[in-house]
């Protein structure tokens, strides 16, 4: 497997006094696609966006231990938040474009990032939603506005509006639960495509998924990572009886 | 994280599993008496059932196609994972392979009808009988080291089918040593080979069981020394 994109070592985190993760260690390998599965609750989302501090916009939060970026420890005193941000791109579950035009929505992370010419921001918004596979169904309407897309269109446009920075990582909680199995699809072929291209992080509940697109799998369950293997190892046999009583429907 | 508290859906499958395993567990039933019979026609020289076995075997071609399409269906409709993923996938392997045991009991009830008929004086060395004895009991561990996950079960079988196979090289030699001596002896003779050699099958065909309910019970793959 490739070298690691992103380094946990025992991290936990807290929101008050209720401890979500308890010392999570783990290895994203770079450029492939990472799957984190586990029920509701068992962490999963905390340490998603732990990945580009996401939790610190809540009150009352901490955490313990060291997530390293490609060699940078995130949480070291003077990283810029901002820029881990650009770096580490996040795509939601419920698509949120902006109320602004397709153009706009792929042209708003770099407007701020870089002074880019007109003509160079334009071959940036092109090749970004190329890359997100939207590129097709939207150039000629490049000026209406993107709450106009369907369902589907807009999560793209989303992933399109985060691969605009050029980021290093793509974190994406649960991003086709809401959609339909056609625009899931796409999605599930343009994560595919991106494989090789930067690493992706994807938290999913649906197995299915995950089993389809990652290379590997983490097991999370009551905070803990019970077990990250090969996607194929986890699906098939897995190490851990609780990885087996929940990929097979036991529990969970 | 018991199998108690299921809902409606899960139990549905659950229950499709196990009719799954009591198909297979009827085949394998059918199977090791199939093996049972064909070598007792051969040693009673007993033709009715020796007829009877060849006809039995018609049960366990149905049977492998209705655990071959619940497979594929509960493949399809539920996409299993894990230890139920291993466990229909093992079943559709083990279900082929109790189907090529009934064709050994046949071929094996086939030279004992032509071996009533040749009418001849040999016996069956003790040897056959031995080999028949462990095929059988080989086959049985295997079956219950797979309807049970027992991987270490699974083991012992695959270590015991070397006993057999030393066995069918004696048989073997036995048999040549007959020919050599006895001209007349030829044609029981390469009859008895050729049950020696379905015997020797059927204890193949019981360590490929055995090396399926290692994979079932551990994720391991042992078949063609992989493990080494």
């Amino acid at each position: 497997m490739n070298t690691a994109a992103v380094v946990a070592q025992k991290f936990s985190f807290w929101y008050g006094e209720k401890q979500a993760l308890h010392e999570i260690e783990l290895n994203i390998p770079d450029k492939a696609i990472t799957a984190f599965i586990g029920p509701s609750g068992c962490g999963k989302s905390t340490f998603l966006r732990s990945i580009n501090r996401m939790n610190e916009t809540i009150p009352g939060v901490r955490h313990d231990g060291d997530i390293v970026l490609h060699g940078q420890d995130i949480y070291e005193r003077g990283v810029d938040v901002e820029d881990l941000r650009t770096r580490v791109g996040m795509v939601f579950q419920r698509s949120n474009p902006f109320p602004k035009s397709i153009y706009q929505n792929v042209a708003y992370g770099p407007r701020i990032n870089r002074g880019l010419a007109r003509r160079q921001m334009d071959e940036l918004v092109e090749k970004s939603l190329r890359r997100a596979a939207l590129w097709d169904e939207v150039k000629d309407r490049l000026g209406t506005n993107a709450l106009g897309l369907s369902g589907g269109q807009q999560q793209r446009l989303c992933i399109a509006r985060a691969l605009a920075n050029d980021p290093e990582i793509l974190l994406l909680d649960e991003p086709a639960s809401a959609l339909d199995p056609i625009a899931t699809q796409k999605i599930e072929d343009l994560l595919f495509e991106l494989k090789g291209q930067l690493t992706v992080v994807i938290v999913t509940h649906n197995l299915q998924q995950a089993a389809r697109i990652s290379d590997m799998t983490a097991f999370f369950y009551l905070g803990k990572l019970i077990e990250m293997d090969a996607t194929n190892t986890i699906f098939t046999s897995p190490r851990e009886e609780r990885t087996d009583a929940y990929v097979t429907g036991r529990f969970g | 994280m018991s199998g108690s508290d299921l809902g409606p859906g899960l139990r549905h499958f659950h229950e499709q599993l196990a009719e799954l395993r009591r198909k297979l567990l009827d085949m394998a039933d059918h199977a090791e008496q199939l093996v049972d019979q064909s070598i007792t026609s051969l040693l009673g020289r007993d033709r009715v059932l020796a007829e009877s076995v060849i006809a039995g075997d018609k049960v366990l071609n149905s049977l492998e196609i209705e655990i071959e399409q619940l497979a594929i269906s509960l493949l399809a409709l539920q996409q299993p994972m894990a230890r139920d993923l291993r466990s229909i996938v093992g079943t559709i392997k083990v279900s082929g392979d109790l189907e090529r045991v009934g064709d050994h009991a046949v071929n094996i009830a086939e030279s004992a009808l032509r071996l009533v008929d040749e009418g001849g004086a040999i016996t069956p060395s003790p040897e056959l009988e031995d080999m028949a004895r462990r095929s059988r009991a080989m086959l049985r561990d295997a079956l219950q080291a797979f309807t049970n996950a027992d991987g270490s079960l699974g083991r012992d079988v695959c270590k015991a089918d070397d006993a057999v196979d030393a066995l069918h090289n004696s048989v073997f030699r036995i048999l040549l040593t007959h020919m050599m001596e006895d001209a007349r002896t030829i044609t029981p003779s390469l009859e008895l080979l050729l049950v020696s050699r379905n015997l020797e099958r059927v204890a193949d065909l019981a360590t490929n069981i055995g090396e399926d309910a290692v994979y079932l019970a551990e994720g391991k793959q042992i078949k063609h020394h992989f493990e080494d």
